[in-house]
Formats: C-alpha cells, structure tokens, sequence
C-alpha cells in the first residue's frame, strides 16, 4: 500500500506536468487541435514497451494482458469516448485536474461512482452475452498477426 | 534543468517519465497503472454501506471484492502528487467550471457543465469497465504490451471521442 501511494503520487505528480489534466488540453486533442495528449501518451507507450520487453526478457515482471473481446473491447470505447468528450476528463486525468484545483470534476467523479455501480447491476449479463461474444483471449499482436498468417497459409 | 521545475514539462518528457513509471509498477508492485477501476472499488464500497446484501450479490463485485486496495490508494494519492505539481509548479488555480465550456457556453454555466460532466462519467465508467480499462490501463499499460484487446479499445475510445467532441465544440 506504501508503494502503491508513492506510485500514485508520483503519476499524478507527472500528468499534472504534463498538462493532461487541463480541460482544454484533453477537448484540444479530441477537436485535433492540440496534440499533447499524443505527445504524451506515444512517448509513455514506447518507453514503457521497450522497457517491458527487456524486462520480461530477464524474468523481472509478468505480463498483464486483458482479453479480446471485440464487443466489449470496441462498444466500451465508444461509449468511453462519448463520455470522454462529455466530461472533457477520464479516470486518471479526472483525479489529477482535482489536485490543481478543478472542482468541477466533483460532477465528473459522481457520475463515475454512479456509472460503475449501473455496470455492476449488469455485468452478469454483460459477460454472459456481451464478453462471452467472440472472446479470443488474451492475445497480442505478434501472435494475432502469427496466428493470422498460419491460418492463410494452410 | 530549468524546463523540469517549471508549471509545465515538454510532452516527450512527461511521457517518457510516466512510461518509466509504468516500468516500476509491474517491477515493484506486479500492477499495471491503470485508474478507472478505483472508481468502480469506491462505487462498491459506498454499495456496501448504503445496502450491503444488494451489492454483494452483483457477479462485479463478487468477482472484485470493494476493498480499499492498491488501484484504489493509487488514484487517490494521484490527487496529491497533481496538487504538489500544481501548487510548487505556480499552476493551482480553483476553479467550478472550466474556461473553455464557459467561453462556448457562458459564464455561470456551471450547472451545465454539471450535468454534461456527470452523464459523460457515467458513461466514461460503464465503457471502460465494459472494455476492461480505460485510458491508462489499456491507453498505456495494454498498448505497451502490444495486447490487441488494448490498442483496438485505444484506438475505438479516441476515433468516438473525435467524433462526439464535435456535437459540442
């Protein structure tokens, strides 16, 4: 738990530095107008590859992939996406615009409250029907394109 | 070292340092970074009190027992390390509604960003809890691990986003 707050710390600490927790900055990338988001979230991503790749190489950390699950996978982020041009925040910039001072983000954080319980009155369902739908796994790229490549060939 | 101590950080160096931070998590605390889950352990725990044999019948939260866990100190302690940012950096500033929606839509349009912050978090939690994550863990810690179910949730939120943005700007 005590790594877990210096973690959490320090990745506010770095979203709030690097402007992602700005309303306009976040509705800037979705009107591709601003492009820090990308900036920010391409260089996280590639650090963090290559860093993972080594990592996991010499037996230092595990994988951690969620499943394929076109459904969900492609209908959550859609509906993320609306929410996410409705409230201009998500969940981890949403907590770092409240430590600058955006206390509009009180109405952000209720709905999530409300949102997540309105899931957990329907995930029975949903994984039965929703999740369950063409579930591949969880599965990589490289192995997705290997995969895709074996079956083209027999 | 000018640039680091400033309000703000050039992008590629935030990023770099929050993909090394994403490095750190799985190392030392076998954790991807990941931040809408917390609210979806906090909706549970506020189940729990309000009404506790309801909310531990749903398959959610049986599954995922609320408990104050590592997700959730994680995104708390988030809001404090954004306010020593903000506050050492010149950048806290208090604030009800933001500038931009005021400009478009008005001063005192306070209740209208409200209700369209709290709809969009409404649905913000049902899609990534749906989609298994959100803009950090799958937008980051999936990605970087070349995961499919990542990149095409990443890829699915931002082109939404695109599109649902104009609706309103």
């Amino acid at each position: 738990m005590g790594k877990a707050a210096i973690f959490g710390i320090i990745f506010g600490f770095l979203l709030q530095k690097a402007g992602v927790a700005k309303y306009h900055v976040l509705i800037g990338q979705l009107t591709l107008q601003d492009f820090t988001v990308f900036k920010v979230m391409l260089s996280a991503i590639i650090t963090a590859m290559i860093g993972h790749r080594i990592l996991l190489k010499r037996h230092q950390v595990k994988t951690h992939i969620k499943p394929f699950q076109p459904l969900a996978n492609i209908g959550g982020g859609v509906i993320f996406g609306a929410g996410f041009a409705m409230a201009g925040f998500c969940p981890g910039t949403g907590a770092a615009a409240l430590g600058q001072g955006d206390f509009e983000t009180i109405f952000y954080i209720a709905g999530m409250l409300v949102g997540s319980y309105i899931y957990a009155e329907s995930s029975g369902y949903i994984d039965q029907h929703v999740k369950a739908w063409k579930d591949k796994g969880k599965v990589t790229l490289p192995q997705m394109l290997s995969n895709e490549k074996e079956s083209f060939q027999h | 070292m000018n640039e680091l101590s400033g309000g703000q950080w050039s992008p590629y160096v935030a990023g770099i340092s929050i993909g090394l931070l994403t490095l750190l998590t799985f190392k030392f605390s076998d954790k991807p970074v990941g931040a809408s889950s917390a609210y979806a352990t906090l909706a549970g725990l506020l189940g729990k009190l309000v009404a506790p044999i309801h909310t531990m019948k749903l398959k959610y939260f049986k599954e995922n027992t609320p408990k104050p866990n590592w997700e959730l100190v994680f995104v708390s302690s988030a809001i404090i390390g954004s306010f020593i940012s903000a506050w050492t950096g010149g950048e806290f500033e208090v604030r009800v509604v933001p500038e931009l929606w005021e400009q478009k839509f008005g001063t005192g349009s306070v209740s209208s960003y409200g209700l369209s912050g709290f709809v969009g978090g409404v649905l913000m939690a049902f899609g990534a809890r749906l989609a298994g994550g959100c803009t950090s863990g799958h937008g980051i810690s999936g990605t970087s691990q070349l995961s499919v179910a990542s990149w095409v949730t990443l890829i699915s939120l931002f082109l939404s986003g695109v599109f649902f943005v104009q609706l309103i700007y």
